[in-house]
Formats: structure tokens, sequence, C-alpha cells
């Protein structure tokens, strides 16, 4: 890339956000032709906001997490679109150009802290690794950066913990740990994939808190992948609905948990029970998400939807501007359509 | 919540039970030494389980509650205690043989639908499987009349009996779960987990499924979960697990309006905020302990912001405490406020 052109594209850093994945698509190469799992997918998220990305397993949010952090495993390949971090496209960057960017300047959390951890390294030489990967700092700095991390995430008595192993910490203190680890490089981002899924509900609201006060504190934006909608109500700012490959709704937190738009995510919303809701039974969503192989040029909720019309089995949505939101639905794109006024109804 | 024609008919009755396991330190440790030692799963856990209706057992993971689910259905043996089903003993592996009638009343769904399904077998053999077993048709034409009856009943078309488990989403396997645990015309069923695999707008249709079963078969359930918000939508009564002790005891709306013990006020205090009111939080820090290194006295001291000197040394015992059974020293001393 020329340098005037990185220059020009760092003037106009302010007024971009800090990713924008711009219309990805993702397939995976099959003896049968390549399948489509991500089909379109844009979404932008701002220096120091949490934006949660939810959808029901299959839905590819995970997906769109590794093609950002450029882990995407054949035979899974970027088809088309564009990732642009900080005013760069990093889409088309090397193994070795990712690499300075991948911990340094994004970094990953992943589900399962158990296996993301190293069980034959003390976690002291993990974060030390991981820092001095980096920065240019020695050892003893780096051990002393590791315990200031470790104490930053709640491990109490860091100082002597730091020679631990893995297995000797609890589940809850690992993704702790975890968290420190993603942290090491003073990331701008952190892609966090499902990072209290695998915790109990005592520790899964330590973990939410301390991950939001950190990234407050320090002004780092965070991608929250999840399929819990609670997590995403505790922890997120903006919230991006994703089904079948594709983003069905977008916007802001509380609108769209109080006030969802697409039939989808009033479906999901209506599907959680909560306590002090005393109803006979759960509003169900019936039939369940297309798998990869069925899936159609078409809106891929239509065969669910209540709400479906003939034009919904026809092409996919485009996106409509509803109050604070985008939503990929007919019933807010048809001009002057009756349905659209049925839905405000 | 769901209506209960006989309240006071007690299905299933447990007294006391205890499960221990001997965790061995192995050849090698034997040799330097180790001593064999011993997890407290399960200790002195009593309850009642009515006609009808749903009990829940809720708890952060390791804290005994599958265990007791499966002592109930005999897939571990009792260390001690009293299981009884309609009156009928079933604590020892001879009493189970003795009151073979009993036993074949309960039925035990599975957390994990991948896993509790032979990949090898079709959908038709693993329903057929109990009624063969049990000798509940006395014919073919009788069992394939039967497995396309419960396939309609768990929302599933009589033709999905010739496929295979793998051709299944997650859900729909866990109605083929559902389906072969009534094959066995069962009153009782054991549900461990079963949602907690799922997405949550199946989970939504699984647990539709659950309450319409309950409702048009008279159906017992005692589910295991460790979702607070699912528990409160399908159960009656509620029993709070904590390292192998139930703490507290109560009928639903008792239980999540007016908690009693400070564990549950903890756990209800972390389910995450969905309607976002700006709930503040109290996080109580730490972990569950290990089980093979439980604390003194209560248990839950070392988290218990509430505990003392007593509470370190000496094991609450239950005692009832308006609506709710509760074991918590600070409550019986009245320390805690209501």
């Amino acid at each position: 890339m020329a340098a005037s052109q990185d220059a020009a594209s760092r003037d106009k850093v302010a007024a971009q956000p800090l990713l924008e994945v711009r219309d990805i698509r993702i397939e995976f190469a099959t003896r049968h032709g390549p399948l489509l799992a991500i089909d379109g997918v844009s979404m932008t998220i701002e220096a120091g906001e949490i934006v949660g990305v939810v959808g029901e397993s299959g839905a590819g949010k995970s997906l769109t997490g590794s093609a950002i952090i450029g882990l995407l495993d054949p035979p899974g390949y970027l088809a088309s679109g564009e990732i642009v971090f900080d005013g760069r496209r990093i889409d088309r960057l090397s193994r070795k150009e990712m690499r300075t960017i991948r911990g340094r300047q994004i970094s990953m959390i992943f589900q399962d802290p158990l296996t993301s951890l190293d069980p034959l390294f003390s976690i002291g030489d993990q974060l030390c690794e991981t820092i001095r990967a980096h920065l240019p700092l020695s050892r003893k700095q780096a051990r002393n950066k590791a315990v200031a991390l470790l104490d930053a995430v709640g491990v109490p008595a860091a100082a002597e913990r730091i020679d631990h192993f893995p297995h000797q910490f609890s589940g809850g203190m690992r993704q702790r740990v975890v968290i420190a680890l993603a942290l090491c490089a003073d990331p701008r981002l952190i892609i966090a994939d499902e990072p209290t899924t695998a915790l109990d509900v005592s520790v899964q609201a330590q973990v939410i808190t301390l991950l939001k006060s950190l990234c407050r504190e320090r002004g780092t934006s965070v991608m929250l992948v999840t399929h819990d909608m609670g997590v995403i109500a505790e922890a997120a700012d903006r919230v991006v609905v994703m089904y079948a490959g594709r983003v069905v709704e977008t916007g802001p937190v509380a609108d769209v948990i109080h006030d969802a738009r697409h039939p989808y995510t009033q479906g999901l919303m209506g599907a959680i029970p909560s306590i002090g809701d005393d109803v006979e039974s759960l509003a169900q969503i019936n039939g369940a998400m297309p798998r990869l192989t069925e899936r159609q040029h078409n809106c891929a909720f239509s065969n669910r939807c209540p709400k479906a019309m003939p034009v919904c089995f026809s092409a996919p949505p485009e996106f409509a501007t509803v109050g604070s939101r985008q939503v990929a639905c007919y019933l807010y794109t048809r001009p002057e359509g009756t349905h659209a006024q049925e839905a405000e109804a | 919540m769901s209506a209960e024609p006989a309240q006071d008919a007690v299905k299933l009755r447990a007294e006391g039970l205890q499960c221990y396991f001997t965790a061995g330190p192995g050849l090698i440790g034997r040799l330097a030494g180790g001593r064999t030692r011993t997890v407290r799963a399960v200790e002195d856990v009593s309850f009642d389980i009515r006609q009808g209706e749903t009990f829940s057992l809720v708890g952060e993971s390791g804290c005994g509650k599958s265990t007791v689910a499966r002592l109930i259905v005999g897939l571990y043996g009792l260390s001690k205690g009293r299981l009884t089903v309609e009156g009928k003993d079933l604590s020892t592996a001879e009493a189970r043989r003795r009151n073979a009638a009993e036993q074949a009343q309960l039925q035990m769904i599975f957390q994990d639908p991948y896993a509790s399904l032979n990949p090898r077998m079709r959908v038709r053999n693993i329903i057929a499987e109990p009624i063969r077993f049990l000798g509940l048709a006395k014919d073919e034409k009788e069992i394939s009349g039967r497995i396309d009856m419960l396939l309609r009943q768990v929302g599933l078309a009589p033709s999905d009996g010739a496929r295979f488990p793998h051709e299944f989403s997650g859900g729909q396997r866990q109605r083929i779960s559902i389906a072969r645990a009534l094959a066995g015309e069962p009153s009782f069923l054991i549900c461990d987990e079963p949602t907690s695999a799922l997405d949550v707008s199946v989970q939504a249709q699984i647990l539709n499924l659950m309450k319409k079963l309950q409702a048009e078969l008279g159906l017992t359930y005692l589910l295991i979960s460790h979702n607070l918000a699912v528990v409160y939508h399908m159960s009656a009564r509620v029993g709070v697990m904590y390292l192998g002790r139930i703490v507290e005891q109560a009928d639903t709306r008792t239980l999540f309006n007016a908690p009693r013990h400070p564990y549950t006020r903890m756990l209800l205090d972390a389910v995450p905020d969905l309607a976002m009111t700006g709930r503040r939080r109290i996080p109580i820090a730490g972990d569950v302990p290990s089980p093979l290194n439980p604390p003194s006295g209560c248990t839950f001291h070392p988290r218990c912001p509430f505990a003392n000197a007593r509470c370190k040394a000496e094991v609450p015992r239950t005692h009832r405490a308006g609506d709710t059974v509760v074991a918590c020293h600070g409550v019986e001393e009245g320390r805690i406020p209501a």
C-alpha cells in the first residue's frame, strides 16, 4: 500500500470507526462446491465500544470473529468483502503482517479457559511469552507487568500465583488469566468468543463485570460474541443479531431488547424464560435454523416467520432504518406496503 | 403453578440421601504413601416430590444435583439414606429388583442429546428398546404402532423413525430422548439439564413440550438445572444445592420472592438482568470450593458475608423459617433479616 494513501487514511481516523467489516462473505470449499456460511455481514465497532454479537449456534457469529482476527481455518475462506481496522485493510495481509496485529492490536478470548492455556507451562511463563512477543521488555519487566495484569483481573496473591500451572486454578480464575493474556499488549480491540459460557452464573457475573470495567478503564473496544441475551444486556452498548449467516437487526442494546423489530429477534426475546414472568408456555419459534446446505436465496428466516409474505421467499431483504436500528426485513422495506403499518401496530 | 389434582400424594420421598465417592491415589500415589480420599458428593439430602408436580434442584456445577438425579434412577448406589417411590423402597439394588414395578416408573432424560443416543441405531430401534426390555407390547406390530404414536407425541413424524440420530438437530434429538423416556410408560421423569445444550429458541420448544406432556400424561418431573429462569418457569417447588447439601427448599414463588439463605440470594443476584432495570448487583467473590476438601462448618462460610465463628465450626441443620426450609445459622438466629 502506498505511503500517501496510508497517511490519507490516517487523517480520517477520527471520523472512522475502529473496526469496519464491509459486506464479508465466508465460504467453505467442499467437494460439492462452495458453501456460503457468511453472506454479506457488515458491522462497525467504535473505539471504546462494547458490541454484542448474538445468535444461535451456527449463525456465524464466531466465524465472523475468526475472520476479523485472521484465524479462519481452511476449508473456510473469505470470498469477498473488506475488514478495515483503524483505517487499514487487514483481510489481505500476509501471515507475518497479521501477526503484528494479532495479539498486539486485536486479541481474542476463547470460550473454554482450560483449552486456551497450555497445561505444561506456568501462567507466568505464558503471560511473559505473550508480553515479550509484542512489547520490547526485559524478562524482569515482563514479569512485573504480568503480576500487575493478574492483579488487575482480580487473581488474589498474584505474585505467588504467577508460578502456578493452569490446573491449579478454578474455572473462573482461569478465565481471568485468559483475560489477562488478552490484555498483555494493551490491544485496542478484544474479540471475546463466548467468554462466560463455560462458567457458572455466580462466576459469570464476576467475569462480565470485570471485562466491562477493564475495557472501560482502558478504552478497549470489545466484540462480545455470545448466545446469551442476558450477557449482552449486562455488558454491551450495541447489539448485532445474526441469523443463518446474515445480520438481521442491529441497534442500541436497550432498544433491541425492549422493542425488537425483526420477527426473529422478537421470537428470540419471547422464547427466553424470565424470573417473575408467570406464563404457562413460552413463545416459541417453530422449526430450526436452516443448515448450511439448505440455505437458499431468500430471507433465511422466512420458513419460520409468523409474518412471512410472498416477497420474503424471493430474495434476501435489504436493511431498513427503523428508529435507532437497522432491520433486514421486508416488513420495513416495502415502500408503501400495508405490512409496514401492521408491523408498527 | 401447574394444576395439582392430589396435592398430598407424595410420589417420591428422599430421606437423608448420601453418596460418597472414593478418589484413590493410584498405584504410584499409594507407593508414595497417598491415602484414599472421599468426595462427599451428596450429604443428607431430603425432599418430597408430590404427584404431578415439578420439583427442581438448582446449583452450580459440582454441587451434586446430577448425582441426586442418578441416585434416584439407580445409576449410582446410595451410601446411606432411604428412597421411596409411592411408598415402595428403592434404596438398594435388591430393593429395586423387589419393587420392579415402581422402578419402571422412573425414566431419565439426559443433558447432551448428542451423547445420549446411540449413533448406530435407527430412531425406531432407540425408542423400541424400553418397550422391548419392559415387555410392554406383545408383538412387533404393536411396538411399531406405539413408536409412531410416541414420535407424533413429541412433535416428530413417524417417517423420522427410519433415520439415524446424526440426521437430526439438537432440539429434535432431545425430542427423540423424550420419546425414548416415554416409551417405558413412566409416571416420573428425571430430567438432567434437558435444555442446557440447546439454543434458546429450541429450549422454548422443549420446555413447552415438557409442560404439554405433563398436562396430558400427568407426569411428575424432577428437573435438574443451573438456569434459574428455566427453574422458575417450570417448577412448583425448588431445592437449592451447595456442595452436596440442600441449603434452601421452598415453593417457587416463595423462594424467588423471599430467598432466605445467603447463597440463594447470591445466585438470584447473579442472574443477568435481561430487563435492564439497572438493578445494582452485589457480586460475591470466590468460586465453589473443591468437594475433595470442603470448608468446615457451613460449607458456604468462606463466601458468605454474614459468616461468623459458629458458621465456621458447626454444620447448620435444616429448620423451617416461614414457608421455607433452610440450613443457615444466620437465618436461625435471626441475624439475617428476612
